[in-house]
């Protein structure tokens, strides 16, 4: 009982494979047109691969590859799709278009009312039950959504950037809700956000240009990324490269010549193999001169953007970041297109198998 | 006030426009013979003509609703291969004279026609018939109700047609209860659209079905035959003819029920 796909999208420049266990919930990164959205519809039935296989359970959602090319309409698979925007069908009440799944599933109309009352109450929203979805604020109308979800007894929950169009005040209370409801549950969701991957997530991918980049458990992605976007969602400096006796060669990048980063080799990490080298940026310091004296870190970098980050400064030169006091960049004279040494210890860098 | 950004003499030529399409029924309206009014608008021949109007417009509208909104559906969802040509075509009737249409018709259904021949075999004769009134109606009026309807079908777009599909919602499902109460308003003004061109179509019902009292002869063609003979009359029934125009694009325009956009991005 498990949920497999395998889908190429030639036009989206899509080619993912993946699997979910029972009551696996999976988190989907990535920048923007990365193909994440198009791997949901994909799997809703929305979007037609031109290859690949998927299976629900039981049930075959698709099989483009073999033979007899089987494709089951988005209404027969049991994936129910939550989008950013709550989509209430603003003609019917809540009530009805909660009821909307069961009595397509063929239950009565009684039966169906009452189990989007049922729905209602768990997603705390029972008493907008007789409103039109026009008279709901944008977290209420997305909780309803949730529970219309729900109620149509989905074995797949799809979720695209649930939390994405609600202010700073409904996010909080609908990630609660979620992360009740979820457990338990087989679910993909779309996010930007590491609070939401770490809160609702087992496990999260990372997809970039179509592909699946970086897998794995959540609080591991995080702790030690291999992936670019994973780094910058996780707040820390990625170099990539290959693993030497004490730390890491990088190739010549657009920023970058090739360079040795001298850091710390975690146990896994084999001399010779492929590697990341990653280090938060509150451990960069920022140098007008080269600084000498061993063993840091020192690369001349230019300066691309500046912009406050909580009391400091973030400063960034292409992929790597350094968070200075504002009184540091001010006496640097720091501007977008100045050349500097970003340094940092070796002690700080960690070197792991990428 | 607001700023509107128009100059002028915009209005000034609004103002022309509104006069030019007012001035002619007010003039129309000068001239009708109120001590008559009553007694011309409900003589046999004016009454029969009305009832036939609105019996063969109210069955021409609901022959629109069948196919215009398949094909509205076709159009707005589905991109095909020639699909712009196919288009181009229902819209044909917009442009074409009525009489042209009525020709058409009558070398497609008539005794001579394409399908005629084999329906005169059947034992089923069209043209000239109050069947041939219907054809000939629903023929200029389903490119109102299609333009209508796929214009907001393609402005609802298909969003909350998916969100019903994987709620598990069969195609015919989706269709009944969330396509069509979704694009109700733009639905109604088709209809109602399409209602008032059946009500005064002329050229292509004279063409096509001819003025057999009773039969074919709707109102717009008993006012035409009226005005050779009686003014008057013709006046008063134009006059009929403008206060259920009148009444029917009012109701269309009122509107009660505008469908509620869920208020998305609101907290």
């Amino acid at each position: 009982m498990s949920f497999h796909i395998d889908a190429t999208v030639r036009a989206r420049n899509l080619d993912v494979s993946l699997s979910l266990g029972q009551a696996e919930t999976v988190a989907i990164l990535g920048p923007n047109g990365a193909g994440k959205s198009t791997l949901l519809s994909v799997a809703a039935g929305l979007v037609r691969p031109d290859a690949g296989t998927a299976r629900l359970g039981g049930r075959v959602l698709f099989d483009l590859d073999g033979g007899s090319r089987v494709w089951t309409p988005p209404h027969l698979r049991g994936t129910a799709l939550l989008a950013q925007e709550p989509l209430l069908f603003p003609h019917l009440s809540v009530l009805d278009n909660v009821a909307f799944g069961p009595r397509s599933a063929g239950a009565s109309r009684a039966e169906s009312r009452e189990t989007a009352r049922h729905w209602l109450a768990e997603v705390g929203a029972i008493e907008f039950a007789a409103r039109k979805p026009g008279q709901l604020s944008g977290g209420q109308a997305q909780r309803v959504a949730v529970a219309r979800a729900l109620a149509a007894s989905p074995e797949l929950l799809l979720l695209d950037e649930p939390m994405s169009a609600l202010d700073i005040h409904a996010a909080p209370h609908l990630r609660r809700l979620l992360k009740r409801v979820l457990s338990g549950r087989r679910a993909l969701v779309i996010t930007h956000d590491v609070l939401d991957a770490l809160m609702l997530a087992d496990r999260v991918i990372v997809m970039d240009k179509g592909r699946i980049v970086e897998e794995g458990v959540t609080r591991e992605v995080f702790r030690r990324p291999r992936s670019q976007f994973a780094a910058g969602l996780a707040g820390v400096n990625l170099m990539v490269g290959t693993v030497t006796e004490d730390g890491l060669r990088t190739p010549a990048t657009a920023g970058l010549p090739d360079l040795h980063v001298a850091g710390h080799l975690d146990d896994e990490a084999e001399p010779g193999g492929p590697g990341v080298a990653a280090f938060p940026p509150s451990a960069v310091s920022i140098f007008l001169d080269a600084a000498h004296g061993s063993p840091r870190n020192s690369f001349h970098v230019t300066v691309t953007e500046l912009e406050p980050h909580g009391d400091h400064i973030r400063v960034r030169a292409g992929d790597l970041a350094a968070d200075i006091t504002p009184n540091a960049s001010a006496e640097l004279g720091l501007e977008p297109g100045s050349r500097v040494y970003f340094v940092v210890k070796a002690t700080a860098v960690q070197v792991y198998a990428g | 006030m607001n700023f509107s950004g128009i100059p002028r003499w915009v209005y000034w030529l609004a103002v022309v426009a509104g006069l030019f399409v007012l001035l002619p029924l007010a003039a129309m309206v000068a001239k009708v013979n109120w001590a008559q009014f009553i007694p011309l608008v409900t003589s046999d021949s004016s009454l029969t003509a009305l009832g036939l109007s609105l019996r063969t417009s109210a069955a021409s509208t609901a022959l629109c609703l069948v196919l215009g909104i398949p094909l509205a559906l076709v159009l707005a969802r589905r991109p095909f291969r020639g699909q712009r040509l196919l288009r181009a075509f229902v819209l044909l009737p917009l442009v074409l004279p009525p009489v042209v249409g009525g020709i058409a018709l009558l070398y497609t259904f008539g005794r001579q026609g394409l399908l005629g021949k084999s329906l005169e075999l059947a034992g089923i004769q069209i043209a000239f018939s109050t069947t041939a009134v219907v054809l000939a109606q629903t023929f200029v009026a389903l490119p109102f109700l299609v333009v209508s309807l796929e214009g907001a079908l393609r402005t609802a777009g298909n969003r909350y047609e998916a969100v019903a599909a994987t709620l598990g919602a069969r195609p015919t499902t989706v269709l009944r209860r969330v396509t069509v109460p979704m694009v109700l308003p733009g639905l109604a003004s088709g209809t109602v659209l399409s209602f008032a061109r059946c009500l005064g179509e002329f050229g292509a019902t004279l063409t096509f079905a001819g003025s057999l009292q009773g039969v074919t002869r709707t109102l717009p063609l008993e006012i035409y035959l009226q005005r050779e003979t009686d003014a008057d009359a013709a006046v008063a029934l134009s006059l009929v003819l403008v206060a259920v125009a009148v009444a029917v694009v009012g109701l269309s325009y009122r509107r009660p029920h505008r469908a509620e956009i869920p208020a998305e991005a609101a907290a």
